[in-house]
């Protein structure tokens, strides 16, 4: 049962904090895909202006930039597979707080397989 | 000291005081939501598969150029995979960008231009990258480059 002190679906604790993660995530993403659709349409240009365009993708800032990219598409993915759960699931909205913390979880566990790889690629030979 | 109740949201009485049109059968906002969960879920593994195999496998990034992107829309499934993602991933997050700005933006003519701008930016970017991945073509003919000469042996 919802009280003030669990939080209800969307007020307060892990239902607002998702909801607000999702939404600032998500306006971030639309907006990469936007220059990321830009960026992939120089292949028709000519192939030196993608490769020096694309290039940039390789320096260090924007490594650093494609982990908080994959952070924030892992982030909404798992998250939107708990809203689906919650709204299509029985279950889905007692459990909601558990599956936020399982979305954490799984969230950290594939940041930490591909930071490591990500910093591979950048640094390695 | 009265309890208050609430009526299950699936009785009559709720059902007509939810509906704020008066009519009947599924609606466009209805519609939306269903459609961000469906689009969410084929995104999920569409993005994912995309991270992988682009940032994952092999030397990830620093493999990515323009023959790289040659390779792979050579062949028709990722050519599909790409044209899917950029369908639904620009759809799902104009209507993401477009419950955002209803949420935010108060005053009506600026709401209303702001939609506009959305929807103007979505069909365009939808265009653009449909066009890239359909029209094109490493071996263009007639155009004098060595970088292109190197992926057009065959």
């Amino acid at each position: 049962m919802a009280n003030a002190k669990s939080g209800t679906l969307y007020r307060g604790r892990e239902g607002m904090w998702s909801w607000v993660a999702h939404r600032i995530s998500g306006m971030l993403l639309f907006l990469f895909l936007i220059v990321h659709v830009l960026d992939t349409a120089l292949v028709t240009v000519s192939p030196e202006a993608y490769n020096v365009v694309i290039g940039h993708y390789k320096t260090v800032v924007f490594g650093l930039g494609e982990m908080g990219l994959v952070g924030a598409v892992l982030f909404h993915a798992l998250n939107g597979l708990r809203i689906i759960a919650v709204d299509f699931w029985s279950k889905g909205p007692a459990k909601q707080r558990a599956l936020f913390w399982g979305v954490v979880i799984v969230w950290a566990l594939m940041m930490l397989a591909f930071i490591p790889r990500h910093l591979m690629h950048m640094f390695g030979g | 000291m009265t309890s208050t109740s609430i009526p299950q949201p699936s009785t009559r009485y709720s059902r007509s005081r939810y509906r704020r049109t008066g009519r009947s059968g599924p609606n466009f906002e209805m519609m939306s939501w269903l459609f961000m969960r469906l689009s969410g879920l084929v995104l999920v593994f569409l993005v994912i598969g995309h991270l992988f195999v682009n940032l994952w496998l092999g030397e990830g990034v620093k493999a990515i150029d323009f023959g790289f992107v040659a390779g792979k829309w050579a062949n028709p499934f990722w050519q599909v995979w790409d044209l899917l993602m950029l369908w639904l991933g620009m759809i799902h997050g104009a209507n993401g960008v477009r419950t955002i700005i209803s949420d935010y933006v108060e005053r009506p003519r600026l709401r209303q231009g702001l939609k506009y701008l959305l929807a103007a930016v979505t069909v365009v970017i939808i265009l653009l990258g449909t066009l890239v991945i359909f029209t094109f073509d490493p071996c263009l003919p007639g155009v004098d480059s060595q970088t292109m000469a190197k992926y057009c042996q065959a």
